[in-house]
């Protein structure tokens, strides 16, 4: 038994679409890295905000209008203190990571110049290479490559190298969602900042398994999507340095990001408004900040440590089986295990799991540069979260078992 | 055999099984019936878009029948192309394009038909049954 002091029997009572069956058997959810189960804590909030106060914000002068801004901002002011960023208006309420990337990508169009240097790492998902390519094209910026080891590692040596004057932004993810590698963002940042580059970091994979300080990082931007996070579909956040969100135009235009409108001259709002343009999701941003007083009542650290000895578990049952490689064997991960058997295709692995009520994800998990890395269509990955159980990873590693047995 | 008639022969095979490990099983003896596409079509002309696994189709029009040979680099997939290959082969194309796929639900392959699932099974039929338009034009 894994002794981590949290108690996980209650904790899945908590989510009750983990007590469904799917095809017969007990669902056992091990796709958290696409995106991660709800508790009914988070649900209660949405339900009562669609029951006692549905209003638009920022602007009404009747009470619901009043209450629901209240809940929003308060939102905001959780976000900015799990995340411990410095003001609140430093972080833009976004539909998701791939909102705040583009939202940086799109306004450094007018920043760059050819012959300027953007980076990102050769394990992005693809969320965080094709804005990056697109604002290659609009700015006439070169794309480079941090390169990876065979353990699913960064390179540091190979991005040291690369860095230089013309290194104007670096991209990298936290946590690789297709290995589950924790990367050393601390010193990505610090050697980007010596060359004078921006850092944008994104926390899409991190941010349900680990604690990101923004001012101890010294991160310029960081981007999280809040359905990873135990929160709903359709909110995020981007944090982004004060003075770069001063400095960033604004990305869509409309509503709620106005301060005056005349058709000769139309003056922003203020940050974060600037950013927020039309009706924001109300909802979803007040259940964002139950999501994470949902994770913060667990404790961050508690489940760090859980994930990290059902990580440990897991991987040695997985690796009973004959003919099983992991991919992604860094020394610091997450609680993902992406993996293929010797000779048999990754779906046909996740077709029989889902026949057993496994719900894991096969392919390439918008990593395709990962996966041509490694000269693989795919795998399969198996991500777990702090409401999986040690009894889950031995029936997935049973199933996995029977159904190399159906596919040889 | 008529069209239907094959779909028949399959869906009362398929009712046999009481498990879903007996369906698969089976399905995977049914890919290693399938009769093989040539390597030499093996290219992205021949592949159906939209699968998670490679599968390639090829078409041959022989009298006025059309024949088809596929693969798949995934031993399901392979098992699915082959029942949809074993059901549509060696048919006219005017039929082909009419075939009604129904008999995809009876057979309990219903998820596969989701448009979530990235194997594309619904990619497959319109696949084939694209084949049958292209021929039938040339047959006019």
């Amino acid at each position: 038994m894994i002794e981590t002091g949290l108690d996980i029997a209650a904790i899945r009572k908590d989510f009750p679409i983990l007590q469904r069956k799917v095809n017969g058997y007990p669902l056992i959810y091990l796709d958290n890295a696409a995106t991660s189960q709800t508790p009914k804590q988070v649900v209660d909030v949405i339900v009562d905000y669609y029951t006692r106060y549905n209003a638009n914000i920022h602007r009404g002068v009747h009470a619901l209008s009043q209450e629901a801004t209240d809940a929003y901002e308060k939102a905001r002011g959780k976000v900015q203190r799990h995340f411990n960023a410095a003001k609140a208006y430093e972080i833009v309420l976004t539909s998701g990571t791939t909102h705040g990337i583009n939202l940086v990508a799109s306004g450094f169009t007018g920043f760059l110049k050819p012959g300027d240097e953007v980076m990102v790492s050769a394990m992005e998902h693809h969320s965080n290479i094709v804005p990056w390519q697109m604002l290659c094209e609009r700015s006439g910026a070169t794309l480079k490559v941090i390169p990876m080891t065979q353990e699913g590692e960064l390179a540091m040596d190979q991005y040291a190298t690369l860095l230089n004057t013309r290194t104007r932004l670096v991209f990298c993810n936290h946590v690789s969602n297709a290995l589950g590698t924790v990367n050393p963002i601390e010193d990505i940042i610090h050697l980007a900042h010596q060359e004078g580059a921006a850092v944008l970091i994104d926390g899409a994979q991190a941010a349900p398994h680990l604690k990101a300080d923004m001012q101890q990082l010294d991160v310029d931007f960081y981007t999280v999507s809040g359905h990873k996070m135990y929160g709903p579909t359709g909110i995020g956040m981007l944090y982004g340095k004060e003075e770069w969100l001063q400095k960033l135009p604004p990305y869509q235009g409309g509503g709620e990001m106005i301060e005056e409108v005349r058709f000769e001259k139309t003056t922003y709002a203020g940050l974060p408004h600037k950013f927020e343009a039309g009706t924001p999701n109300i909802c979803g941003g007040i259940a964002f900040g139950a999501a994470i007083d949902y994770i913060n009542g667990i404790g961050m650290e508690a489940i760090a440590r859980y994930e990290a000895e059902l990580l440990d578990y897991a991987t040695r049952k997985l690796l009973e089986i004959p003919g099983l490689r992991i991919y992604g064997t860094a020394r610091h991960k997450t609680a993902v295990i992406s993996f293929n058997i010797n000779g048999i295709h990754p779906y046909d692995i996740g077709t029989l799991l889902d026949q057993m009520g496994i719900a894991v994800r096969t392919g390439h998990h918008c990593a395709q540069p990962v996966m041509d890395f490694y000269g693989i269509p795919g795998t399969v990955r198996a991500s777990f979260s702090f409401y999986n159980t040690e009894e889950e990873a031995d029936k997935l590693a049973d199933a996995v078992e029977k159904a190399r047995q159906m596919l040889a | 055999m008529t069209i239907q008639e094959i779909q028949q022969e399959i869906v009362d095979e398929f009712s046999m099984f009481d498990d879903w490990m007996q369906r698969y099983e089976y399905m995977i003896e049914l890919g290693k019936s399938l009769p093989l596409i040539d390597d030499k079509y093996k290219d992205e002309d021949h592949i159906v878009k939209g699968c998670q696994s490679k599968v390639w189709v090829h078409a041959e029009l022989k009298d006025d029948r059309l024949v088809f040979t596929a693969d798949s680099d995934a031993i399901i997939t392979k098992g699915i192309i082959a029942i949809l290959v074993r059901a549509f082969s060696d048919q006219r194309p005017a039929d082909i394009i009419e075939a009604d796929t129904a008999f995809i639900d009876e057979i309990g392959l219903k998820e596969h038909l989701s448009p979530t699932r990235a194997n594309g099974l619904v990619n497959m039929i319109k696949q084939l049954k694209l084949y049958a338009v292209a021929y039938q034009t040339q047959l006019n």
